[in-house]
């Protein structure tokens, strides 16, 4: 056994224990041990690399490995210890970013140690030449998007920037513009390595990752994050091509189709191919939906817990709204009274609510609301007929009849939460504007809605008083 | 506005159109209201219940000369001739079968509401009187068939024997029939009903009843929520089953009315005779033709064969306090809807269907037969829900050809790729494209409220470019140990982060203990 045959060994089995790691993420029960084999696998990783290095590099070489791991250790269980689940997007989305950071610079040491040297090099073979070139062009040009796209996601995530959609005219020809010029640009690379072709590639690559987030709306964000999750895992594969390494290759693919997978999910939720959610720009366009206009009634938070108390059942859809309001804790509290009243309470969740696949799940989990009384959307359609109240805390759009009943809407044949087939709908809004989508919403309107307006959190806080 | 509520002077007829309770929420629209003395005494609502509520006690000519006159029964044209110029009636009228009364009503200045033409749309249910009365006829259709019949509804098993549960069928299952199953079944007999609409099978089911169908293919309904009328074929194929099932029952109930003309004729002559001596039947039609041969209204018949028919008119009336609170809270309802600013000003708008459909006589003038309402529940809506439901936006399934030729293409091009590459990346491209496939296949049934927990544990793992920056460190370049430097202390912020947000949120997640609602 060599070293070089032992950390491939290493390699293979932390390999599996990705794959384990992320069966494991998929039920419940499993979860946590499939975090717990994503470490293991991690760790087997580090060591054997770390043994493989300390073979050929200075020890000087190892402290820096040590300084920079340990840094980078410090700072990532800082923030993952400190972060609101609130804002678990904006957190996610950084991330991406630094995967994307890590993967161009990888790719541009690649190009440094190897094309740079000429013919002094010694670590590829020159036959080789020409396919390393291309694996350092299509490295760097993966990673800088998904840095830029991270980033521009953060930035809207965190509301630092407008999230409006950016609508540069032909902003589609752009796109496909800068593939074609990644294109050409990857050939003159390989034919001529240089490092003005490089750093074209890595420019343009930066500029396409901002434009590609910068038009695509708010709504659209749990479709992107996943999408830059994907991106993220093609960008560690593309580096596993360009340092001949299996692990990082394997470990890319698995990222990068979960994240493909994830973001199917979401876009078959919102009943759009994924390219239009790529191509950006929901809802500001022209909407041919008929104008809804009636007379909305308002209800007093009062006659709110007066109907709480005498429903039999009641359903709760939370949306983004709910994690700007922070109204999650006193959502399960209020959760618990009732259900200590006898009545039935359950959480219908609209796969795109909030703002990350999963999003309204965490928050409710932090709230301590058990995870069996939350169900998804197809679980809990047809039970709303049976309903007494449905509380609509923050969202809009998941749960407009438009969608079903105007086929000129913007999001018709989305598939949503159908709440007004419920005896009453209590409906909690800052105001009557429209949802993301920017699609007014004529639940408002129905004869069984009542308007609680107000910050979520204060009405149902209030509720909880008058209880 | 002054609103008067009469005693009802029908014979027989035992209710009254507000109770106290109604009084009161009629006084809280704004109205004042007289009742006529001994008016709800039939209902065991003494005139003093009223004085309390905060009514009047008045005569009868003050009673019908008030502004709002609510009335269960129809009026006579004496009472019609009492109400003073520009008077509202609300009653029960039945225009489309007494053209008559409607004549005699636009014979006056009057404006006159029906309560039996409301509309069958879910807004007016709270003021449908024929909903609210059938329901409670059907119960008693119920409690009448038992008094007449001798034996148990439920079967037991005894020291002294056994006792089979006595077999009801319920012909009809509107609001009246429906209550009768329910009514029936709770007694413990074995109920089975029949509909000419077979998407009532359901609520029937609901209710504790066995749908028995008609042996056809054809279905039928007005448009209107009512039942509508047969055809022949259909009529011979329905005899035959009611031949059938009545043999075989011991009670029968028949509720089936179609609106504006005679009952159907549903049980002949020779079925009646078929019966078991001691059976009975109540025909909750018997006022309208009557659903049973030989059914007299308002008397029970026995035939030479042992079976009662029972043809009473006024079942709702024999619950007269029940009757009169539900019937007075449904004028409550529409008195409420005519006074939008409660403020004891009535308003009536024509262009209100429920409203329109009601007026008979507005100011003398005849405004029956209203234009038709299509709201029927079941045939009418699905058609028209299905395509918005599925817009042009839907995505059709790919046609086989075209996926075959999807991955042939693509499996080409893989071919291609692969056979013209170097060894080394042969090697990598297999490992990365089972690596795809492996990933799909993971992540394929994720718990949708793994989403997001799934996200950062795939982001913590693909912080393992970590290695790719790890393997590049010992360069002798400056510039390339700086960079990658860089790229290690990156991706460790997203390797640590990543498992330890993770771990975080995957012990937030708890089952519900004595919350748990699911198995």
């Amino acid at each position: 056994m060599t070293a070089a045959s032992a950390a491939a060994a290493a390699y293979i089995v932390a390999a599996l224990l990705f794959v384990l790691s992320l069966a494991g993420l998929s039920r419940h029960e499993t979860a946590r041990t499939g975090n717990a084999y994503g470490i293991a696998g991690m760790a087997i990783a580090l060591v054997a690399t770390i043994g493989l290095a300390t073979r050929s590099i200075p020890a000087a070489a190892v402290g820096g490995i040590v300084v920079a791991m340990l840094i980078g250790a410090a700072i990532g269980l800082w923030r993952a210890g400190r972060v609101e689940m609130t804002g678990m997007p904006e957190l996610i989305a950084v991330l991406h970013s630094f995967v994307g950071l890590a993967a161009v610079l990888v790719g541009w040491n690649g190009y440094l140690s190897v094309e740079r040297e000429g013919a002094a090099q010694t670590e590829v073979p020159p036959g080789l030449l020409g396919i390393h070139s291309a694996e350092v062009a299509i490295g760097v040009f993966v990673g800088a998007v998904t840095f830029t796209g991270s980033i521009v996601a953060f930035l809207k995530l965190s509301a630092r920037i407008r999230s409006n959609p950016l609508m540069l005219p032909g902003r589609n020809w752009l796109n496909l513009g800068a593939l074609v010029a990644f294109l050409v640009l990857t050939v003159a690379f390989v034919a001529r390595p240089g490092l003005g072709l490089l750093a074209a590639v890595t420019v343009l690559a930066l500029a396409l990752g901002w434009h590609l987030v910068a038009s695509i709306g708010g709504g659209d964000m749990p479709v992107v994050v996943s999408m830059l999750n994907s991106y993220s895992g093609w960008a560690a594969a593309a580096s596993g091509f360009l340092l001949d390494n299996d692990l990082l290759i394997v470990t890319g693919a698995l990222v990068g189709s979960s994240g493909a997978y994830l973001s199917y999910i979401m876009c078959r939720a919102m009943n759009r191919s994924f390219l239009s959610v790529i191509a950006g720009g929901f809802g500001n366009e022209g909407s041919t939906a008929a104008g809804v206009e009636g007379e909305h009634t308002e209800i007093t938070a009062e006659e709110a817990a007066e109907l709480l108390r005498t429903a039999e059942s009641v359903v709760i859809t939370p949306g983004y709204g709910m994690a700007v309001a922070h109204a999650q804790g006193p959502v399960a509290e209020l959760t618990r009274k009732l259900t200590e009243a006898g009545v039935r309470v359950r959480f219908g969740i609209h796969p795109v609510a909030g703002r990350l696949p999963g999003h309204m799940n965490v928050l409710l989990a932090e709230a301590k609301v058990p995870y069996d009384v939350v169900l998804e959307m197809d679980e809990i359609n047809e039970d709303f007929a049976k309903t007494s109240v449905v509380l609509v805390i923050g969202a809009n759009d998941t749960v407009n009849p438009a969608a079903l009943e105007d086929p000129g809407s913007p999001i018709a044949g989305m598939p949503v939460l159908t709440v007004w087939e419920a005896e009453h709908v209590v409906v909690f809004k800052r105001s009557m504007n429209t949802g993301y989508a920017g699609v007014q919403n004529p639940l408002f309107f129905r004869d069984n809605t009542r308007m609680l307006f107000g910050d979520a959190r204060e009405r149902v806080e209030d509720i909880l008083k008058s209880l | 506005m002054l609103i008067g509520v009469p005693r009802e002077t029908r014979p027989g007829e035992t209710r009254v159109a507000a109770t106290p309770a109604t009084v009161r929420q009629l006084l809280g629209l704004g109205y004042d209201v007289v009742v006529e003395s001994g008016a709800g005494v039939a209902a065991s609502s003494p005139d003093a219940a009223y004085a309390d509520a905060g009514a009047r006690i008045g005569t009868a000519a003050e009673a019908w000369t008030a502004d709002l006159v609510l009335h269960v029964a129809k009026p006579t044209p004496a009472e019609i001739e009492l109400l003073r110029d520009g008077a509202v009636l609300v009653s029960t009228l039945s225009p489309a079968l007494d053209p008559e009364l409607v004549r005699t009503l636009a014979a006056r200045p009057v404006t006159a509401l029906a309560m039996d033409a409301v509309p069958r749309i879910s807004r007016a249910q709270s003021l449908d009187v024929l909903s609210s009365m059938a329901n409670i006829a059907g119960y008693r259709a119920v409690i009448e068939a038992a008094h007449a019949f001798g034996r148990f509804f439920t079967g037991q098993v005894t020291a002294a024997g056994k006792v089979p549960p006595a077999k009801v069928l319920v012909a009809g299952a509107g609001v009246a029939g429906l209550a009768a199953i329910g009514t029936a079944s709770s007694l413990g007999a074995v109920v089975r009903a029949t509909d000419v609409r077979p998407e009532v099978a359901e609520q029937i089911a609901s209710l504790g009843g066995e749908y028995v169908g008609v042996p056809a293919d054809e279905q039928s309904a007005g448009g209107t929520g009512y039942a509508g009328v047969t055809s022949e074929d259909y009529d011979r194929r329905a005899a035959r089953m009611y031949a059938e099932q009545v043999r075989d029952v011991d009670i029968v109930i028949t509720t089936a009315l179609i609106p504006g003309r005679p009952a159907p004729r549903l049980i002949a002559e020779e079925m009646v005779a078929s019966m078991r001596p001691g059976s009975v039947i109540v025909d909750m039609a018997a006022a309208q033709g009557g659903n049973v041969a030989g059914s007299v209204p308002d008397q029970v018949v026995t035939t030479p064969g042992g079976v009662s028919i029972i043809g009473y008119t006024d079942l709702p009336g024999r619950l007269p306090g029940q009757a009169s609170q539900l019937f007075g809270t449904n004028l409550v309802n529409l008195v409420k809807l005519l006074t939008p600013a409660k403020d004891g000003q009535l308003v009536l708008d024509l262009d209100d269907v429920v409203q329109r459909a009601m007026t008979v006589v507005r100011d003398g003038e005849v405004l029956w037969p209203p234009p038709p309402v299509q709201v029927s529940a079941a045939p009418a809506a699905p058609p028209a829900l299905r395509p918005a439901a599925h817009p042009p936006a839907a995505r059709r399934p790919a046609s086989p050809v075209r996926t075959a030729a999807v991955v042939g293409t693509a499996a080409v091009l893989l071919f291609l790729a692969t056979a013209f590459s170097p060894n080394q990346l042969i090697g990598n491209l297999t490992v990365f494209a089972l690596a795809i496939v492996v990933g799909f296949y993971v992540i394929g049934n994720v718990h949708h409220a793994l989403h997001t927990p799934l996200m950062s544990v795939t982001n913590a793992i693909s912080g393992i470019i970590v290695v790719g920056a790890l393997l590049q460190l010992g360069h002798t370049s400056t510039l390339v140990t700086v960079l990658a430097f860089v790229a290690v202390l990156v991706a460790s912020i997203n390797v640590f982060g990543g498992f330890a947000v993770t771990r975080r949120m995957l012990g937030m997640f708890a089952a519900g203990g004595p919350t748990r609602t699911r198995p």
